[in-house]
């Protein structure tokens, strides 16, 4: 029962950073119809290259306000993995 | 939204919404001069690249680039490159840092090695400047470099000769000293840069490691900024006069309430102290070539007043037009402008009062108005504008003011005088009119870049090229210095006219506005037609290509009396004038050479 609603919890907490990286995509490529999910990956998104890549986690950084480690970065493979670490910098 | 590009702005966000920015710039209906600009780099430069390109869209250049491939700066320079030959580059950027330096002196090293270290480490970037100036004749903007990431030495690194802090001071030297020989050559203060964003954050080592940027992405839009100030300036965009405002903008206080003793200026209180180093800020302006005016509501004594004040650093007469008046702000700048024969755009509106420059930025929407908030940061808000960045001081900057003063003097005499032709016989001018001469290159290519209302076509020239046709057999070149018994008002008019067979098409006509209606058109008019006389040429072809500004020109030609001939799709109009032996010259009033 009560890991239940933990799950439930750290459910909503993801959906809450996907919603916060969702809108810093659209702005970061001006484009509204974007809709980023934990599936999502580089090459979903035409322009996100390596070059945007290093905006994004500015970006991100910033309005999450966290500082990324070099090992960090390294090892994300998907929007979901952001999220993750997303959620344990923050300590949510 | 083209506020996010005004300082103070927030580099992060020009970053995040630099796609949204690009597409408004793009929108608006702003006239644009197209430069092809080469950013050759040490390390990655793509977002550079792309936020560089929106600070110069903003003020109407519209870049074209060429970006090396990683690191490859010194391959692009040196080798056979014919991507970059067939660009043309206007302006190359070397864009390196201290990751790009060969060298670091060991400590057990002799004074000697070092020098050494030293000397290879800033001959191979000379290597790079000479070598691109042979091949493109363009502008080169090369970094100096910044501190470096930690001091070996502790504070010791700064002195001794083998600190790499010390190295880097040295061989910046280097680079100022080639500077200052060199006028093609422009210095980015990276330096300068780094420090002020803050160097521990500018020194961003995870940047480095995994994306090879040497600075950190929010701190790239301050380092495009101080890339475009330089084009900007190259490209005859600086501003020429401040248009100031006086209570709480030149003094602490409103001196039609509080009298001349209230005002805050001077040495007795903190406050006072400020308005006194800003006005001290603002006469240095003064000798760079800044005009200065005044736009008050305020009864015209009581803001004379404020200048009187045994503390004030400014005096009346450092002012050029003063308009202290009830009138509303914007319609004295337009007033202010047009006495001087300037665009309103050519200045700068300094108000403490945001309604007021909304005003004026609201009628003249190309009117920067610096968000001055609070006296204490009005110098850095002001000196951050980069609207008087000085790629050149010219001796024409230096006494820019007191030409303006003597104007004013000129038109008193005016006044005396109800018959023009007496009023200008009066002024005793004379003028020396030659073809372009070594030593003033540098001012005709500075008239060629700022002169917007008298030029006939609007081309723009860099000072290479106008060396290239000072030499050439292809054209006829002339320079007009006006002299009176006021002074001198330097070279101010030029005309190029490039010969084709028998004909010699006027490519460019210029004249600055400091000398309008004073009879010297006519005399450079008649020096063309000598020129030509003298290559037994048989027409002069004009031509006259309107913009937004020069409508002042539009009857120049038929004034002149050419004769028109076809017009063109737009309102482009060509005119010729055929060449005969018994030509009468046409100027009467300015004894030449």
């Amino acid at each position: 029962m009560f890991t239940a609603i933990e799950k439930e919890l750290s459910y909503m907490k993801k959906e809450i950073i996907l919603e916060k990286l969702n809108g810093i995509f659209r702005e970061n490529f001006d484009d509204d119809t974007i809709v980023v999910s934990e599936k999502t990956t580089a090459s979903d998104i035409d322009e996100w290259d390596s070059l945007e890549h290093v905006n994004l986690m500015a970006k991100i950084e910033k309005e999450f306000n966290v500082k990324f480690e070099l090992r960090e970065m390294l090892t994300l493979k998907d929007v979901g993995e952001m999220v993750n670490l997303l959620e344990k910098k923050i300590g949510v | 939204m083209l506020d996010a590009l005004t300082y103070p702005f927030d580099g992060s966000q020009i970053v995040a919404q630099k796609r949204k920015i690009k597409k408004q710039l793009l929108g608006c209906d702003k006239p644009i001069i197209k430069k092809n600009v080469a950013i050759l780099g040490g390390s990655t430069t793509s977002e550079i690249k792309n936020i560089l390109e929106l600070f110069l869209l903003k003020d109407g250049i519209q870049p074209v680039f060429y970006e090396s491939e990683y690191n490859r700066f010194y391959e692009d320079s040196l080798f056979d490159n014919p991507e970059l030959n067939a660009f043309k580059p206007d302006v190359i950027y070397v864009y390196t840092t201290n990751r790009n330096l060969k060298n670091v002196p060991d400590v057990n090293i002799s004074a000697e090695e070092v020098k050494a270290l030293l000397n290879e480490d800033y001959c191979r970037f000379e290597q790079v400047w000479m070598t691109l100036r042979n091949k493109y004749n363009c502008e080169i903007i090369q970094n100096n470099f910044e501190r470096p990431l930690y001091r070996l030495l502790g504070n010791r690194d700064c002195y001794d000769i083998h600190g790499k802090t010390h190295y880097i001071y040295k061989l910046n030297g280097l680079l100022y000293e080639f500077a200052q020989n060199n006028e093609w050559f422009h210095v980015c203060d990276l330096d300068y840069v780094s420090s002020d964003y803050g160097l521990r954050q500018w020194q961003n080592p995870r940047n480095w490691y995994m994306y090879k940027y040497a600075l950190p992405i929010d701190a790239i839009p301050y380092l495009a900024y101080n890339v475009a100030n330089i084009i900007k300036a190259l490209y005859g965009r600086n501003k020429k006069g401040l248009v100031l405002d006086c209570d709480n903008t030149l003094w602490g206080g409103v001196i039609g309430d509080d009298g001349v003793e209230g005002i805050e200026i001077g040495e007795e209180n903190a406050e006072a102290e400020a308005y006194a180093e800003f006005q001290r800020y603002l006469k240095s302006l003064k000798t760079i070539g800044v005009i200065l005016n005044i736009d008050s509501k305020n009864d015209l004594n009581n803001a004379l007043k404020g200048f009187e004040h045994r503390d004030s650093v400014l005096s009346k007469n450092d002012f050029v037009e003063i308009r202290a008046n009830w009138e509303n702000k914007d319609r004295n700048l337009a007033d202010i402008a047009k006495s001087l024969n300037l665009l309103p755009e050519s200045l700068v509106f300094v108000d403490d009062n945001p309604a007021e420059r909304e005003i004026v930025t609201s009628q003249f929407s190309d009117v920067v108005a610096p968000k001055i908030d609070s006296v204490e940061n009005y110098i850095q808000i002001m000196d951050r504008q980069g609207v008087f960045e000085t790629v050149n001081l010219s001796d024409d900057d230096r006494h820019r003011s007191e030409m303006y003063q003597k104007n004013k003097e000129r038109q008193v005499l005016q006044q005396r005088f109800t018959d023009y032709g007496e009023y200008l016989r009066s002024l005793e001018m004379r003028a020396e009119i030659v073809p372009f001469e070594q030593m003033s290159y540098g001012r005709i290519a500075q008239l060629i870049n700022k002169s917007n209302q008298f030029n006939l076509t609007t081309r723009r020239y860099s000072q290479e090229q106008v060396e290239e046709m000072a030499l050439s057999p292809d054209y006829i070149t002339l320079q007009g210095r006006l002299i009176d018994k006021f002074g001198d008002n330097g070279i101010v008019s030029m005309v190029i006219g490039r010969i084709v067979e028998n004909e010699c098409l006027v490519d460019l006509w210029v004249m600055s506005c400091r000398v309008l209606k004073r009879n010297l058109e006519l005399a450079m008019m008649d020096a063309l037609v000598r020129e030509c006389q003298k290559r037994s040429l048989k027409k002069i072809l004009g031509i006259y290509i309107p913009t937004a500004k020069n409508v002042l020109v539009k009857d120049h030609y038929e004034t002149l009396g050419f004769m028109k001939m076809q017009k063109h799709d737009g309102d482009i109009t060509e005119w010729e004038f055929p060449l005969s032996s018994n030509y009468v010259n046409k100027n009467t009033v300015i004894k030449v050479n």
